[in-house]
């Protein structure tokens, strides 16, 4: 190594979900290689659903993720509902949403006490700040058991749901047991705005980017199971449309496919994207609990990132507040869905940010071809230019402050390396 | 003085991480047992990760890399008690499809340069490359296993966890047979019980989650589902999914191929 170079690794980034590493090479005061590695085994899933049923593509690609199945879940009926033609009863979509407010529940308060706080209060994790802020770490446990007892009810455990189908769900809950769940949700609405404000008070790095966000955005609602794809930059397309907007390009240095627009824009997907693009649908509660922490019509420093994960949690609890009580019992869980061979398009936002599901279905009903875009697959090529542009007027400070800021800066984005295994990265340094 | 606390690890291989999260989602119990027990190692936990040895290491995840072949070795020689938690790990996973299929073939499919991909043509359980001392099944472990799996280590004791059928956790609970009153193809009579026979409860057959029980008796299950009017590549692809890797799984489907 000549005078002069720096090299910074993360061999093991902790609090991520899936293995990964960060590699920072820095050559006399210029950084020259700021990459996201990514070393999950590869599990080949859009391989595998090859010859599958296409009822069996909502369980089996559930398993690519047990932080987000409720995601996967729900962006693979879209796709194979959009195939078969089928649009499903309002009381049907309200139970899906309900069951995806429980999943950006409990994820989003995982990851805000237990893998993203840990950072800004300077601990290695919840356990050790429960030592010093018992009530912090208690109140985050509670409002995520919240959101797993909903995920539980509708789906019947949380991790890995088994009351989902095509068309709709095995079985609707009955009132009573939705009803059971109220006056713990009503403690937790005021709970999650209780830690909008904690976390809003946090010490963020001044860093502020000019993001080309994307997400779903719905007529009436925020977005979660539906929705067309739109952009800070103006896009408007319907899903149909997703791979004539963003395209896997291969890196030529490594074995990952980043996602990227046509024309090689980098995109920004998750919290702030939905946010940004979607403020004017935030439920009353959650935009209020948005303006006293002083969000403005968006959020461009990615460390803040963690505000608008509370956030959103308080919009979750609000809506799912609203669909409790306006549940009724009905008839018919599931609609019947009848094969149709063809392509089918579906995507839905997951907590991290749109997920992408498109699959080929032949006559007698089997995947001939499955296509699975995961929102950390896109946000890759993200996480490395905040990397860089953060580093570089930076390079000056000391190897360990600069590692820890980085790896806070990768958790700004949740990233779910498992979710990710097909764009798996290696890591080429020549001289 | 405290008594020296059990020294815990949790460790990852090919897997969608769900099992570990079983830890972190018994909300009412973690600070509990993160009293009880010492958690040295649980990166999707923590960035504290100390060396080993470790008293009982946790796996999930199944070996599909040259490089994790040689991972569990040493993770076999730094662990007291080795348990693996999962489908993944007791089974291979639904990953283990590839098994039963050309992973070249795969490679080709899903990556821009197959050449540089670290993929064994096999998903294999850990106890196909270590001794392993305990097993908790499921796709995903049930909380309730893990949290009893926990506290026997705690007290030194072996888990009681049940070896039985899922129709026997159907018959406790007192839920209908969907096979009986329905007509719903179901695996409930080959599938261990662990989960609390929650699909039959929300209406729906088991799909063997939990893997094949203690001596099952696929063929005759597979007469029944066959009156039920399933076809051959129907049952193939039945017990060909999450413990598609379980010998009584894999030799069954093997029958319909
Ligand atoms: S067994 Fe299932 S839940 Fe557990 S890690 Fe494997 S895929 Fe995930
Ligand atoms: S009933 Fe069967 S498929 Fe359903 S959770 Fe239990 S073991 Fe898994």
């Amino acid at each position: 190594m000549s005078e002069g170079t720096r090299t910074i690794e993360v061999n093991y980034l902790a609090r991520v979900e899936g293995e990964g590493a960060l590699h920072l090479r820095i050559e006399q005061d210029r950084l020259v290689a700021a990459q996201l590695r990514i070393f999950e085994p590869p599990r080949f899933f859009e391989a595998l659903l090859r010859g599958r049923d296409f009822r069996e593509a909502p369980d089996i690609t559930a398993r690519i993720c047990g932080i987000c199945p409720v995601a996967y879940l729900m962006s693979a009926c879209a796709a194979m509902e959009d195939l078969c033609g089928v649009e499903v009863s309002a009381p049907i979509a309200d139970l899906r949403r309900l069951l995806y407010c429980g999943e950006w529940i409990e994820s989003h308060v995982l990851h805000i006490f237990m893998l993203h706080l840990p950072d800004f209060m300077g601990y290695p994790d919840a356990v050790r700040i429960a030592r010093d802020h018992p009530e912090l770490v208690r109140m985050g446990l509670r409002l995520k058991k919240a959101g797993n007892a909903i995920v539980a009810l509708l789906g019947g455990r949380e991790i890995h749901p088994i009351n989902v189908r095509l068309g709709g769900f095995y079985r609707a809950p009955k009132r009573a047991d939705l009803l059971a769940l109220r006056a713990e949700l009503e403690w937790a609405l005021g709970a999650a705005e209780q830690t909008v404000a904690r976390v809003s008070a946090l010490a963020f790095p001044d860093f502020e980017r000019d993001y080309e966000f994307v997400a779903l955005r719905h007529p009436e609602h925020y977005p979660m199971n539906t929705g067309r794809l739109v952009s800070s930059r103006g896009v408007d397309l319907p899903v149909t449309g997703y791979d004539d907007y963003l395209q896997e390009h291969h890196e030529v240095h490594s074995t990952a496919l980043q996602s990227r627009t046509a024309s090689g824009g980098v995109v920004h997907l998750g919290p702030l994207a939905r946010y940004a693009l979607n403020r004017d649908r935030l439920t009353p509660r959650a935009r209020a609990a948005a303006d006293a922490a002083g969000l403005g019509a968006q959020v461009c420093n990615p460390f803040r990132s963690i505000v608008v994960r509370a956030v959103e949690v308080v919009l979750a609890f609000e809506e799912a507040l609203r669909l409790v009580d306006a549940y009724r019992e009905f008839d018919l869980p599931a609609l019947p869905v009848e094969l149709r061979p063809g392509v089918g398009y579906g995507a839905t936002e997951a907590p991290r940010g749109t997920l992408y599901h498109r699959y080929t279905v032949d006559q007698d009903g089997l995947i001939t071809d499955a296509k699975i875009v995961a929102p950390t697959a896109v946000n890759q090529a993200v996480i490395e230019a905040d990397l860089r542009h953060y580093l570089e007027p930076n390079l000056h400070l000391p190897d360990d402050t600069l590692r820890g800021v980085c790896e806070t800066a990768i958790r700004n984005y949740d990233p779910c390396i498992s979710c990710s295994a097909h764009f798996l990265k290696l890591d080429v340094e020549r001289d | 003085m405290t008594a020296p606390r059990l020294r815990l690890a949790v460790w990852k291989f090919a897997s969608c991480d769900g099992c570990q999260l079983s830890l972190l989602d018994c909300e009412d119990e973690l600070l509990a047992l993160a009293e009880g027990v010492q958690i040295a190692l649980f990166a999707e936990a923590s960035s504290n990760m100390l060396p080993g040895p470790y008293d009982v290491s946790l796996v999930e995840g199944s070996i599909t890399t040259a490089h994790d072949r040689e991972r569990i070795q040493q993770v076999r020689a730094e662990s007291g008690l080795l348990v693996t938690i999962g489908a993944c790990a007791t089974a291979g996973g639904i990953q283990a499809l590839r098994n039963f299929r050309d992973v070249e073939e795969w490679k080709q499919l899903v990556y821009a340069r197959p050449e540089v991909i670290d993929a064994l043509a096999t998903s294999t359980p850990i106890a196909e490359h270590v001794k392993v001392d305990f097993e908790l099944r499921g796709c995903p472990v049930s909380k309730r296993q893990l949290l009893e799996l926990l506290a026997a280590l705690l007290a030194g004791r072996r888990p009681n966890v049940s070896t039985a059928s899922v129709c026997e956790e159907c018959k406790a609970r007192g839920t209908p047979c969907v096979m009986v009153a329905h007509g719903t193809p179901c695996l409930g009579p080959v599938t261990q019980a662990g989960c609390g026979a929650i699909c039959p409860a929300y209406n729906r057959g088991c799909y063997g989650c939990f893997g094949p029980k203690e001596t099952p008796n696929p063929a005759a299950l597979s007469e029944r589902l066959t009156e039920l009017g399933m076809d051959r590549a129907t049952l193939l692809r039945v017990y060909r999914s999450f413990n598609a890797g379980a010998p009584a799984f894999a030799d069954e489907a093997a029958r319909h191929e």
